[in-house]
C-alpha cells in the first residue's frame, strides 16, 4: 500500500456566508502525479492556500508525510518539505535568477543568522542552485536578474526555487497559466521529467497539460470533490462531464 | 625622483582597481582622517562639526540598514541616541563613567530597548510600523523628561568624557574625533558585510517579496526583529559618542524630530548605497549650519526644501552620483530636461488660459441668449400682468361708474 | 482620595478623548481611504487654535470668531491638499512622511513669525464661562462640558454620515478599496479633496474649542498629533467607531495616570521612588496601552474589513 503523502481529512472554509471549502478529503500517494481540475471558482485557488499554510481551515486536518501540519505556518511547512510554486509569478525581482535558487537550498542549509560571510560566495549553496536550474534548463539565465526574465522563464524559474527545497511535494498551482504555447510545451516536458521522482500535485485548467501528466485526477466543484481516479476514468464520469466537461469531451 | 613616479604610478593602478563604490569611500574617508590637518589652520570648530557628523553618520548608516535593508521605516530612531546618551551619562554622574562599563551599557540598554518594543512593533508592517515607533520614540523622550534625579526636561551634564583605560585620554579632542573616525569606519565595515551575508540575504528577500521568502521557508519575525535589535544597538554607539563629545545629554536627543532629520539624511544621501547617509548627514549640518547663519527661522526654509526634495529628488544625492556615473546624468541632458519641462509648463499654461478662454465664452454664448430669453419672457409677463391688472382696474373703475349712474339715474326717476 | 476628584479628572479625560477623536477621526479617514501618511494633521488643530485667536482678536467674541476660524481652517486645509499634498498619493510612505514632516517644519516656524513665540491667550465665551454643580460641594466648568457635548455630536453625526449616506458609502467604500470605486466611475479626486478638508476641518474644530482653555503656542499639534497616532493604532486604521473607542480610552487613561498614579504608587512604595517611577511611568501609561492592545491585536480594535 503506497504511502499517503498529503492527507485532508473534512477541510472546510468559508469567507463570511460563503463556503468555498465544503467537507473535503483527498489523498496524495507518494510519487504520484494527481492533478485537481474544476472549474472557476470552485475553490482550488483556496485549496492550495490551506495546503501550503497561507490560509487556515475552519474544520479538519491536514497530514503531510504522517504529521498533522494543520496549525503549522507557511515556513514550517517548507521546511518540512512542501514546496510550491504560485499562480501569479512570485519571484524575487531584484535578485538574479542563481541567488532565487540559492535562496531556497539556504533555508535548508543551516542556519541563515551568519552576519559576516558573504552568502553569495557559498559554492555549496551555488552548486545545489545550478543543478535545480540545470533540471528546469535555464541555467544560460543565472547572472540574470529574475525580473528582467520572460514570464515563461519565470515560470521555469519558480519550478526550480521549489525542487531546490527537496521537496517531498511539489505543490504547483496553474503553471501553464499565462504561457504561450511554445512555454506551455516546454512546462510540460520539464513536469513530465520529474514525474516518478517528485509526487505532484497540479491544479490546472489546461486539459491537454492534465491528461499528458497526470496519474489521477480529482474533480473539484463548488468545494467539494465529486469524483478521483485516472483521466480515462473521470473523461468518463458522467457527473463531471455534467459539471465540468461538457458533454462533448 | 623615479621612485615617487613609481609610487605615484601604482597608487593610480590601484585606484582603477577599486570598485566604484570603495573609490567613493575612500574619497570620504580620506579627507575625514586629515581633517584635523586642516583644522589646525582653520580652526577647531571644524573638528567638533566633523565629530558629529560623523556621530550622526553612524545612526544615519544604522536607520539606513533598516530602512533600505530591511524594509522597515522606523520614525523612533533617535529614541536609541537619547538612550545610548543617557545610559553613559547616567553611569558617569555616579562615578562609573569608565569605557568598560559605559560603552556597553550605551549598548545593551539600546539592544533591550529594541527588543522589547520591535518584538511588538515589528509584527506590523508599513504605516503601522511608522507610527508604533514614532509613539515608542515619543514614550522614551517623555520618560526621560520625567527623570528627576538626573536633569529631566534641563538634561543631565555629565562630570566628564568617559574614562578610557583610567584615563582622560578621550579629552584631547583629536584623539576623540579619531575614535569617532574609527567607530565610523568599522560600523561601515560591519554594514558592508552584513548585507552580504546569509542574513542580509534574507531581509533583502524579504523586502523584495515576503510571501516567496515564507514559502520556501523564511519566517519573517524572527530576522526582522534582530534586524531592528541590531539597528538599535548600533545607534546606542552613536549616542555613547554624542553624549561624550558635548558632555551633556537632554530628552532634546530623542525627540521625534530629531528622528525627521535621521530620516532626512538616509533619504538625503540616497538609500540604496553605504556612502549615501554619511554623505546625508555632512550635507544636513553643513545645511543647518549654514541656513542658521542667514536667520534663525530656518526651519521656515528647510520645510519647503524638504517637500521640494521629496517630489523632485530621487534617490537623493547617491541617486544623482549613480546615474551620473551611468552616463544618465549630464549637462547635456539636464539642459534639455529643463527646456523640455519650461516648454511644457508653458504649454501646459497656454492649454489652461485657452480652455478658460472657451469656457468663459461658452458661459457667455450660453447666458447671454438665456438671459436675453428670460428678461423678454419676464417683460411680456410683467406686460401680460399689468394689462390684466390694468384691465382689472379698468373694468372696476367702470363698473363702479356704472352702479353709480345706475343709482344717480334712479335716485332722478323717484 | 476623594471620589469627586476622581469624577473631575473622569471628565477631564472625556474631554481630553472628546478632543483626541476630532483630530483622529480626520486621520483615519484620510489613512483609510487614500493610504496617505499625513504628518502635517497635527498644524491644522495648531492653525485652528491661532486662526480663533487671530479671529478673536478681530471680533472680540467667541463664537464669531468660531464661526469665522472654522471655514478659514477647511480653506486652509484644501489649500495645502491641492497645494502639496495632492502629489504625494502616489509616493511611497517614506516620502510621504518626510514632505509632511517638512511641512510641519515650515508652518510651525512660520506661525512663530506671524504670531511670535510667546504663548497666546484666550478668554472663555461669557455664556459658557459658568460652573455646573456635578455631585455634593463639586462644581464643573460649563465650557469642558460643551466641549464633551460637542465632541459627541460630531461623533454621532459622522456615524450617521458614514453608515447612512451615500457620500459615506462611498468614503467606507474607498477605505476598503480606492483602486475599485475609481474603477465604477466614481471622481476618486474629488472624493479625495472632500475627505481631506473635512478631516482638516474636525482638527481646526478642535482646536478652536481648545484655544480658551489652553495656551495657543507653536508646536502644540505636534503632542496631540502623536496620541492621534496612538489612538489610530488602538483603534483600527480607517475605522472611525476604533478612532472614537480609542480616544476616550487614551483620554481617560492618560488623565487618570496623570493624575493619580504617583498617589497609587505611594501606597506600596517609600514615597521617594514613587515620585520618580510615578510620573514616568504615567508618561509611558498610554503607550504600553498600545503596546498591549497590538500584542493581542496587531490590527488594531476595530480593523477596517476588507483592507489589504
Amino acid at each position: 500500500m503506497t504511502k499517503a503523502v498529503l492527507r485532508l481529512n473534512g477541510i472546510e472554509r468559508s469567507f463570511a456566508a460563503l463556503k468555498v471549502t465544503d467537507c473535503l478529503s483527498l489523498d496524495v500517494l507518494e510519487g504520484e502525479t494527481h492533478a485537481i481540475i474544476g472549474p472557476n471558482g470552485a475553490g482550488k485557488t483556496t485549496l492550495i492556500h490551506q495546503i501550503s499554510g497561507a490560509l487556515a481551515p475552519d474544520a479538519g486536518r491536514i497530514h503531510f508525510d504522517g504529521r498533522d501540519v494543520t496549525d503549522l505556518p507557511m515556513p514550517a511547512r517548507a521546511h518540512l518539505g512542501l514546496a510550491r510554486t504560485f499562480q501569479k509569478t512570485h519571484v524575487l525581482p531584484s535578485f538574479t535568477v542563481l541567488e532565487n535558487v540559492a535562496l531556497a537550498v539556504q533555508a535548508r542549509a543551516g542556519s541563515s543568522f551568519r552576519f559576516w560571510r558573504a552568502a553569495a560566495a557559498e559554492a555549496q549553496l551555488n552548486a545545489a542552485a545550478m543543478a535545480a536550474l540545470a533540471t528546469v534548463g535555464i541555467s544560460q539565465r543565472a547572472p540574470i536578474r529574475a525580473g528582467a526574465l520572460s514570464h515563461g522563464e519565470k515560470r521555469l524559474l519558480e519550478v526550480a526555487i521549489a525542487l531546490a527545497q527537496a521537496p517531498k511535494l511539489l505543490l504547483l498551482d496553474e503553471p501553464m497559466a499565462g504561457a504561450g504555447a511554445q512555454e506551455t510545451h516546454r512546462l510540460v516536458e520539464t513536469l513530465g521529467g520529474l514525474k516518478g521522482r517528485y509526487t505532484i500535485v497540479l491544479v490546472e485548467h489546461d486539459m491537454q497539460a492534465v491528461f499528458a501528466l497526470a496519474d489521477r485526477v480529482s474533480v473539484l466543484v463548488e468545494g467539494r470533490i465529486i469524483a478521483t481516479g485516472t483521466p480515462q476514468a473521470v473523461r468518463d464520469d458522467a457527473a463531471v462531464r455534467a459539471a465540468y466537461l461538457g458533454d462533448a469531451a | 625622483m623615479l621612485a615617487s613616479v613609481r609610487i605615484a604610478g601604482l597608487a593610480a593602478a590601484q585606484w582603477q582597481a577599486l570598485a566604484f563604490e570603495e573609490r567613493l569611500a575612500t574619497g570620504l574617508f580620506l579627507p575625514l582622517a586629515l581633517l584635523p590637518v586642516a583644522a589646525q589652520v582653520l580652526g577647531g570648530y571644524l573638528l567638533v562639526i566633523g565629530e558629529r557628523a560623523m556621530i550622526l553618520g553612524i545612526a544615519a548608516l544604522s536607520l539606513q540598514f533598516l530602512i533600505g535593508v530591511a524594509g522597515l521605516i522606523s520614525f523612533g530612531h533617535a529614541a536609541f541616541l537619547g538612550i545610548g546618551a543617557y545610559a553613559a551619562g547616567i553611569l558617569a554622574s555616579h562615578g562609573y563613567g569608565t569605557l568598560a562599563l559605559a560603552l556597553p551599557a550605551a549598548i545593551l540598554s539600546c539592544a533591550l530597548f529594541a527588543l522589547l518594543t520591535g518584538s511588538i512593533a515589528v509584527r506590523t508592517r508599513g504605516v503601522y510600523f511608522i507610527m508604533i515607533t514614532l509613539a515608542f520614540g515619543q514614550m522614551a523622550f517623555f520618560v526621560a523628561t520625567s527623570l528627576a534625579p538626573y536633569g529631566g526636561d534641563d538634561g543631565l551634564t555629565w562630570p566628564s568624557r568617559t574614562l578610557a583605560f583610567g584615563t582622560r585620554v578621550l579629552k584631547t579632542e583629536t584623539v576623540f574625533y579619531y575614535v569617532a573616525l574609527a567607530s565610523l569606519g568599522g560600523v561601515y565595515v560591519l554594514m558592508g558585510r552584513l548585507v552580504g551575508s546569509r542574513f542580509g540575504r534574507v531581509l533583502r528577500g524579504l523586502t523584495d517579496n515576503e510571501r516567496r521568502m515564507e514559502a520556501i521557508g523564511f519566517a519573517p519575525y524572527p530576522y526582522r526583529l534582530a534586524a531592528y535589535v541590531m539597528a538599535g544597538a548600533t545607534c546606542g554607539l552613536a549616542g555613547f559618542l554624542l553624549g561624550n563629545e558635548v558632555e551633556f545629554v537632554s530628552p532634546a536627543y530623542m525627540h521625534w524630530q530629531r528622528s525627521g532629520e535621521l530620516i532626512l539624511m538616509v533619504l538625503l544621501g540616497g538609500s540604496g548605497t553605504r556612502y549615501g547617509p554619511i554623505v546625508g548627514a555632512i550635507v544636513y549640518l553643513l545645511l543647518e549650519e549654514s541656513l542658521a547663519r542667514f536667520t534663525e527661522h530656518w526651519k521656515v526654509i528647510l520645510g519647503p526644501l524638504l517637500v521640494v526634495l521629496v517630489l523632485f529628488g530621487r534617490g537623493g544625492i547617491a541617486g544623482i552620483v549613480e546615474r551620473w556615473r551611468l552616463g544618465e546624468l549630464s549637462l547635456v541632458t539636464l539642459w534639455a530636461a529643463s527646456t523640455t519641462a519650461a516648454r511644457t509648463q508653458r504649454e501646459r499654461v497656454m492649454r489652461g488660459l485657452r480652455r478658460a478662454e472657451a469656457m468663459g465664452a461658452g458661459v457667455l454664448d450660453r447666458t447671454i441668449p438665456r438671459a436675453k430669453a428670460s428678461a423678454a419672457a419676464f417683460a411680456a409677463r410683467w406686460r401680460q400682468c399689468t394689462m390684466s391688472v390694468g384691465e382689472a382696474v379698468v373694468s372696476l373703475v367702470l363698473s363702479v361708474e356704472r352702479s353709480i349712474s345706475t343709482a344717480i339715474a334712479r335716485w332722478r326717476r323717484r | 482620595m476623594p471620589t469627586s476628584l476622581i469624577l473631575v479628572q473622569l471628565f477631564n479625560g472625556l474631554q481630553f478623548g472628546v478632543l483626541l477623536f476630532l483630530v483622529a477621526a480626520g486621520l483615519t479617514l484620510v489613512f483609510g481611504v487614500m493610504d496617505f501618511i499625513n504628518l502635517a494633521h497635527g498644524v491644522q488643530y495648531m492653525l485652528g487654535a491661532y486662526l480663533a485667536v487671530a479671529f478673536y482678536r478681530l471680533t472680540g467674541s467667541f463664537f464669531a470668531a468660531a464661526a469665522l476660524a472654522l471655514p478659514a481652517s477647511l480653506l486652509f486645509g484644501l489649500v495645502l491638499e491641492v497645494v502639496v499634498l495632492r502629489r504625494l498619493y502616489a509616493r511611497d510612505h517614506l516620502e510621504q512622511v518626510l514632505a509632511t514632516f517638512g511641512v510641519i517644519l515650515f508652518l510651525n516656524q512660520g506661525v512663530k513669525i506671524v504670531w511670535g513665540a510667546a504663548p497666546l491667550n484666550m478668554g472663555l465665551p461669557e455664556l459658557l464661562s459658568g460652573s455646573v454643580p456635578l455631585i455634593e460641594g463639586l462644581r464643573y466648568p460649563v465650557y469642558r462640558f460643551a466641549i464633551i457635548g460637542v465632541g459627541l455630536a460630531v461623533a454621532g453625526g459622522l456615524y450617521v454620515f458614514v453608515n447612512h449616506t451615500r457620500l459615506g458609502m462611498l468614503v467606507r467604500a474607498g477605505a476598503s478599496n480606492a483602486a475599485m470605486i475609481s474603477a465604477l466611475g466614481v471622481d476618486i479626486k474629488r472624493l479625495f479633496t472632500i475627505v481631506f478638508g473635512f478631516g482638516a476641518m474636525l482638527a481646526g474644530l478642535a482646536g478652536i474649542m481648545v484655544a480658551p482653555i489652553l495656551s495657543v503656542e507653536p508646536g502644540m499639534g505636534d503632542q496631540v498629533l502623536i496620541l492621534a497616532f496612538v489612538v489610530i493604532v488602538i483603534g483600527g486604521i480607517g475605522s472611525i467607531r476604533g478612532a472614537f473607542v480609542a480616544a476616550l480610552l487614551v483620554g481617560v487613561i492618560d488623565t487618570l495616570g496623570r493624575s493619580f498614579l504617583t498617589d497609587a504608587l505611594r501606597l506600596v512604595l517609600p514615597p521617594s521612588p514613587a515620585r520618580v517611577i510615578g510620573p514616568a511611568l504615567a508618561s509611558m501609561a498610554i503607550y504600553l496601552l498600545m503596546a498591549a492592545i497590538l500584542a493581542l491585536r496587531p490590527a488594531g480594535l476595530f480593523p477596517a474589513k476588507g483592507r489589504a
